[in-house]
């Protein structure tokens, strides 16, 4: 018998390891073998998907990328492979992580309590009952933890003032529309470890006395959704969830600005996903016009690992006011390209080369657009900015929910930026009135640019525009998409001038 | 002149609570805790520019207008969504916000159209004025991007146009129609830059489940959503705040006009009853004032099977007058009366009430709140000694239980219903009582906790159920009952609700009403927290409606829910002026203030003032009246503002007691049916053509303004003033305010009601003397009116007409949303869209009995007589019962219904008719017959040629 680890993520699953196991089967079969298959989350390792670890010895030995002519009776023998990895926790890109939030995902199978008990599940939650609501809410300050939404506000502060809002009821919701381009986090915890999620929702709910928290994912993850939909089910055939505190599975309906906090909320409850006016905050007014804990799905997952292993440990990684670690999403134009956890603090230019191994053209990298279609474009002469949310904020530019997407010098940035117009335009509830009509402005002036037809005067009106959208929009929708379009336009002004002679010479 | 109110604040007042300081560009400012920013600079002062905000509505945040900066704030936070905090320190104008403004501007009007001159808001729309105050110069956009500019527009809606081209999707709309209005028929679909108001599923407005309250209208900062009135006549140049004509609920209205011509009406934010909101009706349903039907000169004839004759006002008083004479002369003094009208104002009711009372000298006087409310009159004053209600509508705001009783708001007083519907989206409770499935007991975010489904006639068991449970289990609210009640009174009430025959499980047997819900709905309502009651004509309408009042104000005494904000007995009044034609003297019993006419000292007083000798004896009722033509023993009658003939059951029966009148004298708007059996027509003026005041269902008097000439030369009570000195009773007011001088003289109730008053507070609500001058909007704080309250025993006596063989449903009847009463007014407006006919509500097993489907004629027959109209197979009505509306001169409903009536006050039964439907092919015999005699009767004689 031998056992062998797959991973069952989505990312594998979409580049075949589901062939990739049935002809590993037949092999066996041929030499009259057994295989036990566990299916795991994912390691985060994509670029070399489809990737299969095999047993040996006590070592899981990984294989891939594996085609399915790679795959043949060396695997299960030990013979020499092309493919061979070795064992990954001694690969590069594993030991120069740090994985706390991740630190079960990919090692086994996600939905066996069992292996999660295994895997020190549970304890954070067991400390928390044990040092108390007041004492938990300490610890989740002084670990210094930032909402990994995007927006970076203090976990602990969060919870405090919800913990301490007046109201007959209160929920915690979990942020899991985790519709930025280029991030893939939310859905590989929920995939690859969803009980880390749901131990950290029961320890929210008893934090701040909550009997009810919703998980509001997106419709385009249903393999995500099946997966945790079962977690959910087996948590509460084993009593964990269910009777002071109960969790629900919501779903949304395609719509990226359902993952701004109010219009979430407003979509849980039955109604259009509109943006709502801050204050009242959902600390204070949220879900049903309860005090409501809005907290993204990796802020809630690293919380047993903190209560586990202490706040100290947590606070003690990191790099300025970002404290702990962060995963970061590495996709685009990347030869590496996947999820790891390191410590703030890493330069951009670790991130795309050391991580990334530069671009999969092996041409320069023109530019970094980090935290997602609404952040700013970094140019090769800002890939030294440490990553962190004050470094990254004085260069106009964002962490939020860790996505680092990399082009090469073929991209031309005007498009880039108009796409960012569009992508707004798209997105936008509709509500205020930057964001409605200014996104579709904005497209229009940048079409009138590239196309060679620009007024004199259109890059101040693109300029005005931006700043309209960053000071008068009701969300960050809105308020942010100057992000791409004046980093695009300021480290590249060239695209923007002469994009058609470019476009007619190409 | 305009929609917009200069003075609105921007978002809605906090309420009471702590005061906070802050400084506004400079300026101190102090407010209560939870006011916004932009609030409190508007009560400074210092306008900040906005169009999404307006002070009917919770703030929103979209339009982005109102930006401002807080000194030691990142950003530019919207001023309407910004609380104030004490220390603040707000800039509302700075650069960089005169720079976002002018692009936010810019932005709106690169897909706005240009033709600010030419458009129909013209110097009435706030993005207009907006793009003032920020100071668009330019759209540096173009307009060849992409738009909305060519977008159709909807112009189903008979009153109001929707123009998508013009909407700036700032929600106004859609917030009012769910905040205010609680209909949730528009939507904005789509997003983004498709984000579009949309009325129900991409409906038209028509279509839709738009009610035309006018809410939506009245937000819009735009032409997008503009009254007809308004494209075809242009903005009004002046405008006069007044007093609806339509329901009990009195709505405030400013009546915009051009010179003479109404151009719209517009609810008026500082009316008490509707705070700014309105209906179908009183918004839009006016065009009757100067409808074609309207008869604008006196006729006369000497048989009704004559053609009119159109005479001159001299003639036509001075041939009455003679007429009356005659007839006193021939059958003696009592054979002639007067009707005075729920629809005119207090002052030409006091008139009318007058002439029967000193120049007919009997007190042959009543008014259709006989039909009506006289079982409110008289149950509410034998419990607590004033017969009206005991709250003003804004109690209901204070209400977690609201228990209703054979009412239907959401179609009756649809104003007060969206008031209503506030509170029950908030929390509070809802039980319904009634046979029928009404609107309220499921409709969007409002759904009845109990709904008890009784069988017509059977609300006095029922109510002594819901008593025997708060008894037996020991819900009473003993020390409200030992200090406020009579307590013998009281002992022998609890003993009698407790029989066994008033438990739910008996009263289940007659009532067809699960006693579990009896008793959940009873202990809902004695422990709920301010439990309130509203009932209509489904309690007063019965043979047992002065006994269902009575049980209803048992139960508040019983729980203590009587004399604070929330609580209490509230009659839903049908008519603008029936509370107030029943206080003016109105009954042939009693003069003005309820006093009955045997009363001595109170008589005297009349007499002296009134330089005339007053009949001690009561007079006839309306149907006494009737029974008396019949018997030769009255003669001659004058009916004012009222359609006897269509309102009054048992239709051949009134018929023929008209038809035995010698002198039958209608003072009306239109030829009404009874019309048609009236030798006098006098033309009546409409409430837009007079002065006088209106009292609604919550006591308030309310002014009445004349915005133009009576199209018909006299305003009613000059009218009334003429016949009186053509009799030899002189009467010489030369302004109604002099009339109100001389009801404050003689009425204890009104005795610090003036016009001066009037115009100070906007309204009064009686009893306004010298312990409440200001009125008074709870009654029965302290004490009641009576002393101790008094509980009376209700014993349940089922009505003696009873289903059988021939007649196995029982028929209950009442109203519709777009229409009024008889629908005299509404029939003549394009309400008619929505009810193009009574139609007969049957349940789906009852049809398939008979064979009927959806939209068959059928005949529905009882004992009195029967007629035919279309069928809607619908479970809004339980099986046994079905149910239509008395809207329509061709449906006769009324030819169905009985003389059946009320113990204590006569007023008939409609509520309970035994009837049999069955298929048919059209109109009935009598319908066809009585078309025939009404095509007969209502010729009016060619002019003679010149």
């Amino acid at each position: 018998m031998t056992r062998v680890f797959a991973s069952a993520d989505s990312s594998a699953v979409a580049v075949g390891i589901d062939s990739v196991l049935t002809r590993l089967i037949d092999v066996a079969r041929a030499q009259s073998g057994t295989l036990e298959i566990v299916r795991t989350g994912s390691r985060g390792l994509h670029w070399l998907e489809p990737l299969v670890e095999i047993e040996r010895d006590g070592k899981r030995i990984a294989y891939g990328p594996l085609s399915l002519a790679d795959v043949d009776a060396r695997l299960l023998t030990g013979s020499d492979h092309p493919k061979v990895i070795g064992p990954l926790d001694e690969h590069v890109w594993f030991r120069k992580q740090k994985r706390l939030t991740f630190a079960r995902c990919g090692l086994t199978d996600p939905l066996s309590l069992e292996q999660y008990r295994s895997l020190a599940g549970w304890t954070g939650l067991a400390r928390a009952r044990l040092i108390g609501r007041e004492a938990t809410i300490d610890a989740i300050m002084r670990s210094g933890l930032r909402g990994r939404g995007g927006a970076g506000f203090p976990a602990g502060i969060k919870w405090k003032t919800v913990a301490e809002a007046k109201g007959d009821r209160k929920y915690v919701v979990c942020n899991a529309d985790e519709g930025d381009s280029g991030t893939f986090a939310d859905r590989m915890m929920m995939e690859g470890d969803p009980f880390a999620l749901i131990e950290g929702l029961i320890v929210a709910g008893f934090a701040i006395g909550a009997s009810k928290g919703f998980v509001y994912a997106r419709s385009e993850y249903p393999h995500c959704n099946a997966t945790f939909r079962k977690a959910l089910g087996i948590a509460k055939n084993a009593g964990l969830i269910g009777g002071d505190f109960d969790i629900e599975l919501r779903i949304g309906a395609g719509s990226y600005v359902c993952g701004e906090e109010t219009a979430l909320l407003e979509s849980l409850e039955g109604k259009r996903g509109q943006v709502r006016a801050k204050p009242p905050f959902p600390a204070h007014e949220g879900l049903f016009g309860a005090p409501t804990l809005v907290n993204n799905v990796l802020t809630l997952a690293t919380v047993p690992w903190l209560l586990a292993n202490g706040w100290e440990g947590y606070a003690a990684l990191g790099f300025g006011k970002s404290r702990g670690t962060m995963p970061i999403q590495l996709s685009g134009n990347v030869r590496c390209g996947g999820l790891f956890e390191v410590p703030f603090g890493l330069t951009l230019r670790e991130i795309v080369h050391e991580f990334g191994g530069g671009t999969v053209a092996g041409r320069p990298v023109k530019a970094v657009q980090c935290g997602g279609p609404l952040g700013a474009y970094f140019p090769e002469a800002l890939l030294d900015t440490p990553y962190d949310y004050e470094a990254f904020a004085s260069k106009d530019g964002l962490i939020g929910h860790g996505g680092v997407v990399v082009f090469d010098d073929t991209v031309d940035m005007a498009v880039q930026a108009r796409f960012a117009m569009e992508f707004c335009a798209v997105e936008s509830c509709g509500k205020c009135t930057p964001c409605r009509i200014g996104s579709v402005r904005g497209a229009e002036i940048i079409d009138r640019i590239v196309a060679g037809r620009g007024k004199p005067a259109d890059e101040r009106l693109l300029r005005d525009l931006c700043e309209t959208l960053k000071f008068g929009s009701l969300c960050a929708l809105g308020g942010f998409v100057p992000y791409p379009v004046l980093s695009a336009l300021n480290h590249f002004p060239d695209d923007f001038s002469d994009s058609v002679v470019r476009r007619k010479a190409g | 002149m305009g929609k917009f109110d200069a003075r609105d604040l921007g978002t809605p007042d906090a309420g009471q609570g702590v005061q906070v300081r802050l400084t506004i560009d400079g300026v101190d400012v102090c407010v209560t805790e939870g006011t916004s920013v932009m609030r409190a600079a508007k009560l400074a002062g210092i306008n900040v520019p906005k169009l999404c905000a307006t002070d009917s509505l919770k703030s929103f945040g979209s339009c982005r207008l109102c930006l401002v900066e807080v000194e030691g704030r990142n950003g530019t936070p919207a001023s309407c969504t910004t609380p104030v905090s004490n220390g603040m320190k707000v800039h509302t104008q700075t650069p960089l916000l005169q720079s976002l403004r002018r692009n936010v501007m810019e932005l709106y009007i690169s897909d706005h159209p240009l033709d600010c001159l030419t458009c129909s808001a013209n110097g009435d729309c706030e993005l207009q004025d907006m793009a003032g105050a920020v100071g668009l110069r330019e759209v540096r956009y173009g307009y060849e991007g992409e738009n909305h500019l060519v977008q159709a527009k909807d112009e189903s809606n008979p009153y109001f146009t929707f123009d998508p081209a013009k909407c700036i999707v700032c929600s106004r709309c859609v917030r009012a129609c769910e905040d205010i209005q609680g209909t949730f028929a528009l939507t904005i679909e789509g997003r983004g830059f498709g984000s579009r108001v949309s009325a129900g599923m991409s409906e038209s407005f028509l279509e839709s489940e738009c009610v035309s309250c006018g809410a939506c209208v009245q937000a819009c900062p735009t032409a997008t959503l503009n009254e007809k009135s308004v494209i075809e006549s242009g903005v009004p140049e002046h405008s006069v705040v007044t007093t609806c004509a339509y329901c009990g609920v009195g709505c405030s209205f400013r009546a915009e006009m051009k010179g003479e011509e109404l151009v719209r009406m517009v609810p008026h934010k500082d009316g008490k009853a509707n705070h700014g909101h309105s209906c179908v009706k009183g918004r839009f349903a006016w065009g009757y004032a100067t409808h074609r039907d309207r008869v604008l000169e006196p006729m006369i004839r000497s048989r009704t099977d004559e053609p009119w004759r159109v005479v001159s006002w001299e003639e036509a008083i001075a041939h009455t007058a003679s007429e009356f004479k005659r007839i006193q002369a021939k059958y003696g003094r009592l054979a002639v009366g007067g009707i005075t009208s729920s629809r005119c104002t207090n002052e030409e009711t006091f008139l009318v009430q007058k002439l029967v009372r000193a120049g007919f000298g009997n007190n042959n006087v009543d008014t259709c709140a006989r039909v009506c409310h006289s079982p409110t009159g008289y149950g509410l004053k034998t419990a607590f000694g004033t017969s009206a209600g005991t709250q003003d509508f804004d109690s209901v705001e204070h209400a977690d239980v609201i228990m209703i009783v054979g009412a239907n708001p959401t179609d009756g007083h649809p104003v007060f219903a969206s008031r209503m519907k506030q509170r029950l989206r908030d929390g509070a409770k809802l039980i319904v009582l009634d046979p029928r499935r009404i609107d309220l007991v499921k409709m969007p975010h409002v759904q009845a906790d109990f709904h008890l489904p009784l069988k017509p006639g059977t609300n006095v068991a029922v109510l002594a159920a819901l008593a025997h449970v708060i008894v037996t289990e020991g819900l009473v609210d003993r020390n409200f009952v030992r200090s406020r009640c009579e307590s013998e009174a009281f002992d022998a009430w609890a003993e009698f609700v407790s029989q066994p025959q008033n438990s739910p499980e008996e009263v289940a047997k007659v009532s067809g009403v699960d006693a579990a819900a009896i008793r959940a709905a009873a202990r809902l309502y004695a422990t709920g927290g301010n439990a309130a009651i509203y009932y209509g004509l489904g309690v007063t309408e019965h043979s047992q409606g002065t006994t269902a009042v009575m049980a209803i104000a048992n139960l508040a005494m019983a729980t203590g829910n009587i004399g604070r904000a929330g609580v209490g007995v509230s009659p839903l009044r049908g008519q603008n002026n029936v509370q107030g034609s029943c206080d003016m003297g109105s009954f042939p019993h009693e003069y003005s203030g309820y006093r009955h006419v045997s009363d001595e000292a109170t008589r005297s007083m009349f007499e002296t003032l009134w330089h005339a000798s007053l009949d001690r004896e009561p007079g006839l009722r309306i149907p006494n009246m009737l029974d008396a033509a019949l018997e030769g023993r009255f003669m001659g009658i004058y009916i004012q503002g009222e359609d006897i003939l269509q309102s009054d059951p048992n239709t051949r029966h009134v018929a023929a007691a008209f038809a035995a009148m010698e002198c039958v004298v209608v003072h009306d708007l239109f030829l009404t049916e009874t019309a048609n059996y009236a030798h006098v027509f006098l033309p009546g003026s409409t409430f837009l053509e007079k002065n006088g005041t209106f009292t609604n269902a919550e006591r308030r008097i309310q002014p009445v303004r004349k915005v133009m000439s009576p199209r018909n030369g006299h305003e009613d009570w000059q009218v009334t003033q003429m016949l009186s000195n053509a009799l030899g009773y002189p009467m010489n007011y030369s302004h109604p305010r002099e009339i109100m001088r001389e009801i404050a003289a003689l009425t204890p109730t009104f005795a610090g009601v003036s016009y001066e008053k009037l115009d100070a507070q906007g309204s009064i609500q009686w009893p306004c003397n010298e312990a409440a001058p200001m009125g008074t909007p709870v009654m029965h704080s302290d004490g009641f009116v009576r002393g101790k309250g008094r509980f009376m025993i209700t014993e349940y006596v089922p009505t003696d007409e009873r289903t059988g063989p021939r007649f196995p449903l029982l028929l209950t009847t009442g109203r519709v949303l777009s229409q009024y009463n008889v629908g005299i007014q509404t029939r003549r407006t394009p309400n008619l869209v929505w009810h193009e006919e009574d139609l007969l509500e049957i349940h789906p097993h009852d049809a398939e009995q008979r064979g009927i489907k959806d939209g068959d004629w059928v005949k529905l027959a009882s004992r009195e007589g029967e007629t035919s109209l279309r069928a809607t197979v619908t479970d809004r009505v339980a099986p046994g019962v079905v149910y239509t509306t008395f809207h329509r001169p061709e449906t006769h409903t009324n030819v169905v219904t009985t003389e059946y009536s009320d113990w204590a006050t006569n007023c008939p039964e409609y509520k309970v008719t035994a009837v049999q439907v069955a298929p048919s092919n059209g109109p009935s015999a009598w319908q066809s017959e009585y078309a025939e005699m009404a095509r007969l009767h209502s010729r009016v004689e060619a002019e003679p040629a010149e």
